[in-house]
């Protein structure tokens, strides 16, 4: 009658082998359990107080989703496959660890034909395990992917790991080669062993001291693994999937936190460890070093000195170096921002929004970043290029430094005149943004998106010079308080319209309009993309295409429509309708390569880059078979890629068009 | 009451500035109508000969140990009991780090009313003067019964101000010159330039449209093409994006070179009084109504960014053939 | 060491200016005034100096529309007492009535130190600072790049054409006349401007209004009318820079 036997094969002369199992096991928990604690409380100790308790069912749901299932880590194949092989297995064994318990003091169950299925599955996952560890060792060893960090700490885990799940087998197949059962072969990995030791030809005695040597070993690793793991590199098997609990819900990627403290009048800037909020030095903590957001970091690939993975990790080192030192004393050393990580570091990043959406434990590397930068800003460290981009923003309202009353200057060719939104009321309202009314490179395209939508017949109009820059950059720049009053101004001028809808072609402007200006975020004022709304025109008729251009064309999604809002087939619908064919480059949708403006990188100084990831993109263009044009949605990136067009010599090859231009000649 | 017309000669090591030459002209001018003599009041230390060429009816020479640099309270308080004295119709100083030192406090001191910024006058007692970057011009007539006028280049041309003959010099007592409260301790030189550009025929010129210190290296390959020289506006200066040995304008040097080319400079006056007597200017600016297109011969409206390339690889390729 | 700044505010440029009805001044009616940028710069130069040698900055300024934004930045980049003269606006009034103004109220702050731009773009009568210095009777040094404290001493850096630069030694109290501060005037945060609006006082002085209109020598203001005017090269770049090269060729650049 099959059935588990505790703790068979352990001689008990020394004590009941149970007490003893219960006693080591029972105080390596406890001093991991210590330890981790010690770790942890640095996080509320050092890091501002934030709420995020709310919404318990759908955090649930979260850690299933990440930390469980791990659909993160399967979007890449080869090392997809290995971890779950390693953590699904190990989320086996610890259930089966915690059948057997139950087995063995509440319901002796695991008998007959449930214990066979028992022993079929989990040798089959230890085997599972076995490749999963053979493919990791390979991967670290042997291939060497320069995002991961070679350090001896993950080889040690992960032979500790295999030695561990070889124990087990071994500690199985043992016992199997002396009691040999009928139903040998459902434990098959450990029957396959265990011909091995018949074979020997040893006494049975002596595999009984093999098996008890082999379990003690076990045992003893176990216990290791346990206390080691606040320090070694499996301590993202807890802060992992903590992490992944107290992720952000309920907020839209595209909307940041205002300042902490500053309604009160007490704003906490992220200067030092202090200023950052318990959750992002638990983030710090739960970096497995994977490197994935690094390796989709435009600026990191561009050569600029920003790793979004050093970054947290400087985070977590800091916090082990210095966490001890309790509020009060000399922050000096703890200065992060522009002291440990480098005020260059942090501005160079777009704000692309890659990083988090590769981060297979959800970090928020975009929140610290910005939290970093605004207490650069507030400091006044920032280079002079910015500064005096700042400064325009405040004083005129747009980036050029041009008057309010200019912005309106590029509908002067136009005839009829658009409304003015101001005066009149109106059922789209077109909130045009700084680069599309401003840079004379661009005239052409706007005035080409207001004659689609004359001829579409919309009653549209435009807020002409009492328009402001929308924030969206500011913000992400650090200027947070540039950014309300930018944001009042917008707000005012939008009070005072009658509307209903509101488009724009910048997907900056649509992003901000959208999920940070609550007046439009609560839903009031449906806010559209011009993207959305040609698809929207073209589907119901109101606008008719001639849908004969014939281009071979490839689609640019923008990082503040696609990552950031989710609209990747709007704009290609629209592409289609117009007769051309799209071929998608290899980083394509969710996956697009940011032009590198975002962020306010656009007004700062380039500084020494190996190769713009405008440029960068553009090669990535010319390499698809027969298409000469590459379609985009933003003006910031019709200006970028027209750039890096000529920088890398390629007019002849790749011409840049606009979604609106294109719409426009297919008319 | 008066009617000769007094010009502060301005002078530095031994160097008469080209700015008095201009007002001595302008003085001529003025006393056309007036009647009256145009008289150079000469401030120095050794310095008599320094009125060789000064095209005035007389020069009042000032010979003191403490004035032969310029120190503003020693220069105020000699020229004070000298106009209060003689009262002239005008007393004309440059706009100059000299004359705008001393202007303000002659003006008090004297109780006489000060026009400045000055660029022409004329002999019926009417003169322009030049506001808000050169955008604005300001017409009047000249306060009676005197006035203290500073002037900047404009209208009166240097040449006008020489004169072939050495003029009449007196000898003036000046007053005691203790309790002064301003001594010059040292000159500082500017750094050794690599370059003297107002001796350099083709100047390839950057101002504040170039945005930042890497797109400089754009003007360089363009210079290189050319054979000529980088300079810059003072915008440029400032943000130290080239030195100072760069700098064309009223604080830093005068060129007259064969080809100017003026790239995203929009020609304000402390900028174009210093390269009035190029040759060649060809301006390159995004903005039409900058005034540098009211200087040049040539001009194109365009975005800089989108010409320099294009511009550099062209004149390679006419040169290597 | 105490310091005073004096300031106002000009018409910006970044406009289209133009000129009133009377024909004799300009309009101001949609005019946006920022503060006279070599303004700005002793404003920093002053904060620059309390910075390395201690002391107290007071800025000084005509209660014109769009002071208060200038004097609550200077607060948060450090200066101590704000006063706003009131009755005085330095769009409507001469640089003379300005300076007066401004020496009754400088006087008693007995500062070591005042500090001026040493021009500002709309000055029809010279500079504020060389009239101040003038009516409170002190020495004036102008177009200074940088200035240090030694022994009671002022050390000022004035510049002449060519990069050249003089220093002087000046004996306090004194007027400066600021060219540019010896770093570009510092970005303040929107954030902290506000936050000095709240912890920051102007104080205000009713000063009785002088008589002396802005502009009182002239009679007409206009617009230059250019005497001639570039020719334009227009194409593609390509086109242009041929014409261009055609045209080096022909004054013998090329």
């Amino acid at each position: 009658m099959p059935e588990r036997i505790d703790y068979w094969g352990i001689p008990d002369a020394w004590g009941s082998p149970q007490w003893w199992v219960y006693g080591v096991m029972g105080l390596s928990a406890m001093w991991l359990l210590i330890r981790l604690y010690l770790q942890a409380r640095l996080w509320w100790q050092v890091g501002r107080p934030e709420v995020r308790w709310d919404g318990i069912d759908v955090r649930i749901g979260l850690v299933v989703k990440y930390a469980i299932v791990q659909t993160r880590i399967l979007t890449q194949k080869y090392p997809g496959v290995m971890h779950v092989a390693i953590a699904w297995s190990f989320f086996m064994f610890f259930m089966g660890t915690a059948l057997a318990t139950i087995d063995s003091h509440f319901i002796a169950f695991l008998r007959g034909n449930v214990y066979l299925l028992y022993k079929l599955v989990l040798d089959s996952f230890a085997l599972l395990f076995v490749i999963g560890a053979a493919m990791a060792a390979y991967r670290r060893l042997v291939l060497r992917p320069s995002r991961l960090t070679a350090r001896p700490a993950f080889t040690w885990s992960i032979v500790a790991l295999t030695l561990i799940v070889l124990g087990g087998l071994l500690t199985e197949s043992l016992r199997l080669a002396v009691e040999r059962p009928a139903w040998e072969w459902w434990s098959p990995v450990g029957a396959l062993i265990a011909t091995v030791w018949i074979s020997t030809g040893v006494s049975d005695a002596t595999l009984m001291q093999w098996h008890l040597g082999v379990w003690l070993f076990h045992l003893a690793l176990v216990s290791v693994v346990l206390i080691t793991l606040p320090v070694g590199t499996l301590l993202h098997v807890l802060t992992g999937p903590l992490n992944v609990f107290f992720s952000k819900i309920d907020t839209p990627k595209g909307r940041l936190a205002p300042i902490p403290g500053a309604a009160a009048g007490t704003p906490i800037y992220a200067g030092t460890l202090h200023g950052l909020s318990w959750k992002q030095l638990l983030d710090g903590n739960a970096c497995t070093e994977c490197g994935r957001c690094q390796d989709a970091c435009p600026a990191y690939a561009s050569g600029m000195p920003l790793s979004p993975k050093q970054v947290i990790l400087d985070i977590r080192d800091a916090l082990r170096a210095h966490g001890h030192r309790l509020p009060g004393t000399d922050a000096d050393w703890l200065l992060l921002a522009g002291g440990i990580i480098k005020g260059d570091t942090l501005w160079s990043c777009t704000t692309c929004g890659a990083c988090i959406q590769e981060c297979p434990v959800l970090i928020e590397h975009i929140d610290a970043i910005v939290d970093m930068r605004r207490y650069l800003v507030a400091e006044g460290q920032l280079d002079g290029q910015l500064q005096e981009a700042l400064a325009n923003l405040g004083r005129y309202g747009n980036s050029f430094g041009q008057a309010e009353r200019a912005r309106a200057r590029w509908t002067q060719a136009l005839d009829p005149k658009i409304k003015d939104a101001r005066r009149e009321p109106v059922e789209y309202l077109w909130f045009v943004g700084d680069y599309a009314s401003y840079s004379p490179a661009l005239t052409g395209v706007t005035l080409k998106t207001a004659q689609v939508l004359q001829k579409a017949g919309l009653d549209f109009g435009i807020l002409y010079d009492g328009e402001r820059n929308a924030g969206n950059d500011a913000r992400r720049a650090g200027e947070e308080g540039l950014y309300e009053m930018l944001a009042e101004k917008n707000a005012a001028a939008l009070g005072h319209c009658t509307y209903e809808k509101i488009i724009t072609s910048d997907p900056h402007s649509y992003n901000t309009l959208r999920n940070e200006y609550s007046f439009i975020s609560n839903g009031r004022h449906p806010i559209l993309h011009t993207a959305e709304l040609l698809d929207q025109l073209i589907s119901s008729g109101a606008l008719n295409l001639r849908g004969n251009l014939g281009y071979k064309v490839t689609y640019h999604d923008p990082c503040y429509l696609g990552r950031y809002n989710g609209i990747y087939e709007a704009p290609r619908r629209v592409i289609r309708a117009t007769g051309c064919e799209i071929v998608e480059m290899p980083r394509h949708g969710n996956r697009a390569a940011c032009c590198g403006a975002g962020g306010g990188r656009i007004w700062m100084k380039e500084g020494e880059v190996r190769e713009r990831p405008s440029e960068s993109r553009v090669q990535e263009a010319v390499t698809l078979p027969g298409v000469d044009s590459m379609v985009v949605a933003c003006p910031k990136d019709v200006s970028m890629f027209r750039d890096a067009v000529k920088t890398t010599g390629n007019e002849e090859r790749l011409v840049v068009r606009d979604l609106a231009e294109l719409v426009h000649a297919a008319l | 009451m008066g009617a000769d017309a007094y010009v502060v000669i301005e002078h530095l090591r031994g160097q008469v500035a080209d700015i008095s030459y201009v007002m001595l002209a302008a003085a001529r001018e003025l006393v056309q109508g007036s009647g009256g003599k145009v008289v150079a009041i000469l401030l120095g230390h050794k310095a008599k000969d320094l009125s060789t060429d000064l095209s005035a009816d007389e020069v009042l020479y000032v010979e003191h140990a403490d004035l032969q640099d310029f120190i503003p309270d020693a220069y105020q308080a000699v020229l004070l009991p000298l106009i209060k004295q003689n009262q002239p119709r005008v007393v004309l100083l440059g706009n100059t780090t000299i004359g705008a030192d001393i202007a303000g406090g002659l003006s008090v001191a004297l109780d006489l009313p000060l026009v400045s910024s000055c660029r022409q006058l004329m002999s019926d007692g009417k003169f322009v003067c030049q506001i808000c970057g050169g955008k604005i011009l300001a017409e009047g007539n000249l306060p009676e019964p005197a006035t203290l006028v500073t002037m900047t280049p404009g209208v009166h041309r240097s040449d006008d101000g020489k004169a072939a003959a050495p003029p009449h010099v007196t000898d003036v007592q000046p007053p005691a010159l203790e309790a002064l409260r301003t001594h010059l301790s040292k000159y500082i030189e500017p750094e050794a330039a690599d370059v003297d550009i107002s001796k350099e025929p083709v100047l390839i010129s950057v101002g504040r449209g170039i945005q930042n210190k890497d797109n400089v290296e754009l003007a360089e390959d363009l210079a290189k093409a050319l054979g000529g020289v980088v300079t810059a506006s003072r915008p440029v200066i400032d943000q130290s994006w080239l030195a100072t040995s760069r700098l064309v304008g009223k604080s830093g040097k005068h060129v007259k070179p064969k080809l100017y080319l003026a790239i995203g400079i929009s020609g304000a006056p402390e900028h174009v009084e210093a390269i009035t007597d190029s040759e060649t200017i060809i301006a390159i600016n995004q903005d039409p109504a900058a005034p540098i297109f009211d200087l040049a011969k040539y001009g194109v409206e365009i975005d800089m960014f989108e010409l320099i390339e294009v511009l550099t690889a062209k004149v390679k390729a006419a040169r290597g053939a | 060491m105490n310091i005073a700044v004096v300031a106002k505010l000009v018409p910006d440029l970044v406009e289209e200016l133009s000129i009133d009805a009377s024909g004799a001044k300009l309009d101001t009616s949609f005019a946006r005034f920022i503060v006279s940028e070599s303004d700005d710069h002793a404003i920093e130069e002053g904060i620059l100096l309390k910075e390395r040698f201690g002391g107290q900055v007071t800025i000084i300024a005509p209660d014109d529309e769009g002071i208060d934004d200038v004097m609550y930045t200077a607060a948060a980049k450090g200066a101590d007492r704000l006063m706003k003269l009131k009755g005085i606006s330095a769009a409507e009034m001469s640089s003379h009535a300005l300076a007066r103004a401004f020496a009754d109220v400088v006087s008693e702050l007995k500062p070591d130190l005042v500090l001026a731009g040493v021009q500002a773009h709309n000055d029809l009568d010279g500079s504020v600072g060389s009239l101040l210095a003038g009516f409170l009777g002190m020495p004036y040094v102008g177009y200074v790049s940088g200035i240090s404290m030694q022994d009671g001493q002022a050390t000022v850096r004035k510049e002449y054409p060519a990069g050249l630069i003089a220093e002087l030694q000046v004996t306090p109290p004194a007027v400066v006349g600021i060219q540019a501060a010896e770093q570009p005037p510092r970005y303040v945060a929107v954030s902290k401007v506000r936050q000095a609006m709240k912890s920051s006082t102007i104080e205000e002085r009713a000063l009785t209004v002088v008589e002396a209109p802005a502009a009182q020598h002239i009679d007409r203001m206009f617009k230059p009318e250019p005497a001639q005017h570039a020719t334009m090269l227009a194409g593609t770049p390509d086109e242009i820079a041929s014409k261009l090269v055609e045209i080096l060729r022909e004054i013998g650049v090329i």
